[in-house]
């Protein structure tokens, strides 16, 4: 087996776990946390296919061998952000609700 | 395919599985920076050594303490009411097994088209830092304008109004 | 034979490791190097408690401990045995797991981060192209294990004083990363054996050290003022002032755990002070070229301990700063001096050698000084005096 099918095959389970965290778990909070978990297997999907991609310098017209490592750490810095603003929401939903249950918002007025 | 490999996936599955599984949240925390853990160690084993270190600063150091705050001040610690899981949980588990059947698949079948190469490319911080003030430095100026709009933003979202404290 | 004493630790290591077979002989050395931190740095932080404890009692005008032993030097050891026969006390309703945990992970963390010091020359255990980073993102990590250790008691006083730890830690991370920025700046590359060797030449005699220039001066106060923070070290030590809050986050602690709570926090001050030394004092060079005899590690060793006694002296000197005057002093007096610091040595680079660079310099981080310190903190003013001492 390719090295490179491994680290996507755990990448893609990863995936799917934090997917399956999102959608079942009630808590707002874990739902943020099947969000960073889905992020992240992204991550190690651009960096595993960086390391063993075919490497820029062998062809013409290519972008420079950089580019899978500098999307993953834009991708860092974006979840950072995300999760911030996300966490304050939360916090902020917690304040005027007094739960963090998303199965008991399921009304949009207020 | 290595030992080494086989013992950091474990490790990051079993810390991805902990995060969603457990009943309490502030453990489900600290299970996930397991996870993140385990990912910084996969991408130093990938070579990507800026990345790793970048993975631990700010997933472990910054967001992992992030998520446990709002754990304590939306009071989540306690134990909830009813179950932990949501009424409808059948269907997010079966979504997400149907995308993890679909991604495998995927994989498995394109396994010998991938590209397969020994040796890593050879990156050095000075390099990341060129590309960073050269390329990319479009990339950057505009993450820095996203990260201040999100500083400025989680401060005004989670700030406490006056008026509502009575 | 000046090469001699200064190889001394690394000649030694050869040879121990030729009587191995060649498949073994690679990681029989980083093993080596492993075991000489572990024994060394405790050793060390044996040393710092004693003097600590002698020095601020000779700055409270009171001898420090001097039953045990002549001048109380096996005091450190009463200690050990102490702390290692005490009984282990865990809460009932405490979360076991995670309260075993937490002094683990600060004492794995803080340990790993000695991995790319350079101790001496050639002595750093692994030598990182992204060595300053790694250091970084472990110190992050040690921030977690105060909060395991807080939250894991389940004890109202221990929950506050880790989230107060926390939000210091945090708050004071950014200017230490940010005065950190600046040496790197200048050297142009995060691996500190690259760093020292910048600061390792000689001009009249004189090093080139970064303290001597007026970046890298007011870089080094902020790196202190920040490393004292992150260390939770007074006068930051309201986490774990004993009249606020009992003893803060670790206050369900004892018998061994304690200890390992307390040398995770020497260990760490040392670290840090070991970091602080490599950017800012030279690492192991020596300060005059004509004591360039004496071995690269004792000089490394003797600004550690240097840096040691100025926290010590430090501690015994200020009074504890409050929690908001704390993060009022971080975010708006450190971080932006540090980042001016930053646009600092940017011009200092670019200015070209001469005596020109040194007057601007100083002239800018002066000014910025007087006005953010002096004018610009909210200062109290108190009215005449109200109460009588106690005749």
């Amino acid at each position: 087996m390719n090295p490179l099918t491994g680290y996507l095959l755990v990448a893609a389970l990863l995936f799917a776990i934090g997917l399956a965290g999102a959608l079942t778990r009630r808590n707002a909070i874990l739902v943020l946390i099947g969000i960073e978990l889905m992020l992240n297997a992204a991550n190690l999907n651009l960096i595993a296919f960086w390391r063993y991609g075919p490497h820029p310098q062998a062809l013409t017209g290519q972008p420079d061998p950089l580019t899978g490592m500098m999307f993953a750490i834009f991708s860092i810095a974006v979840a950072a952000a995300e999760a911030a603003v996300g966490l304050g929401l939360v916090i902020q939903i917690h304040r005027h609700a007094h739960t963090t249950d998303l199965d008991a918002m399921n009304r949009m007025k207020g | 395919m290595s030992i080494v490999f086989y013992v950091i996936a474990a490790l990051s599955v079993a810390g991805a599985l902990a995060a969603v599984l457990l009943k309490n949240t502030v453990h489900c925390a600290l299970a996930l920076t397991v996870a993140f853990a385990g990912l910084a160690l996969m991408f130093l084993e990938l070579d990507a050594q800026f990345a790793g270190f970048a993975q631990i600063l700010i997933y472990i150091g910054a967001v992992a303490i992030l998520v446990v705050f709002a754990i304590l001040l939306t009071r989540g610690s306690e134990t909830p009411k009813d179950t932990v899981y949501s009424r409808n949980w059948i269907v997010g588990l079966v979504t997400a097994a149907a995308i993890f059947a679909m991604l495998g698949w995927a994989v498995l079948r394109s396994a010998p088209a991938l590209p397969h190469e020994s040796a890593a490319p050879s990156v050095t911080v000075m390099d990341i830092g060129n590309a960073l003030m050269g390329r990319y430095v479009l990339p950057l100026e505009i993450v820095a304008l996203l990260l201040t709009a999100a500083l400025i933003g989680a401060v005004i979202v989670a700030m406490h109004e006056k008026e509502s404290a009575k | 034979m000046i090469e001699k004493a200064d190889q001394i630790f690394v000649i030694l290591a050869h040879w121990l490791v030729s009587f191995l077979p060649a498949w073994l002989q690679q990681p029989a050395m980083v093993l080596l190097g492993v075991v000489a931190i572990i024994v060394t740095f405790p050793a060390l932080f044996a040393i710092t408690v004693l003097l600590e404890r002698k020095g601020l009692g000779r700055m409270q005008n009171r001898y420090g401990p001097n039953r045990v032993g002549p001048y109380g030097i096996f005091q450190p050891v009463a200690d050990g045995l102490k702390s290692l026969t005490k009984e282990d006390i865990v809460p009932l309703s405490a979360d076991a797991v995670v309260h075993f945990l937490a002094p683990v992970l600060l004492v794995v963390v803080v340990f790993m981060g000695y991995a790319v010091l350079p101790i001496g020359r050639n002595m750093t255990l692994v030598n990182m192209d992204a060595g300053l980073l790694f250091f970084f993102a472990i110190g992050a990590s040690s921030e977690l294990s105060v909060f395991m250790a807080g939250w894991s008691s389940r004890n109202k006083y221990s929950l506050l004083g880790a989230m107060r730890a926390v939000a210091q830690m945090i708050s004071y991370e950014v200017p230490l990363l940010m005065s950190s920025v600046a040496v790197v700046m200048i050297t142009g590359s995060l691996s500190l054996g690259k760093i020292v060797d910048a600061q390792n030449q000689y001009t009249y005699g004189l090093p080139h050290w970064y303290i001597f220039t007026p970046w890298g001066f007011a870089g080094f106060i902020l790196f202190a003022v920040a490393a004292t923070a992150e260390t939770n070290r007074s006068p930051f030590d309201l986490p774990e002032g004993e009249s606020e809050l009992v003893a803060g986050y670790f206050t369900e602690y004892s018998g061994f755990k304690f200890a390992l709570f307390f040398l995770g926090e020497y260990v760490g001050m040392l670290g840090i002070s070991g970091l602080g030394t490599t950017l800012f004092l030279g690492g192991y060079s020596a300060p005059l070229q004509v004591l360039g005899f004496v071995p690269s590690w004792i000089w490394f060793f003797s600004k550690i301990m240097l840096s040691m006694c100025v926290f010590i002296w430090v501690r015994g000197t200020l009074p504890r700063l409050r929690q908001d005057q704390l993060m009022n002093f971080a975010w708006k007096f450190v971080l932006p001096l540090s980042l001016l610091n930053l646009i600092v040595a940017g011009i200092w680079r670019f200015m070209g050698d001469g005596w020109l660079r040194w007057v601007a310099c100083s002239t800018i981080l002066l000014l910025a000084y007087t006005v953010m310190a002096r004018v610009g903190m909210k200062r109290e003013h108190f009215g005449p005096r109200s109460y009588r001492y106690a005749e």
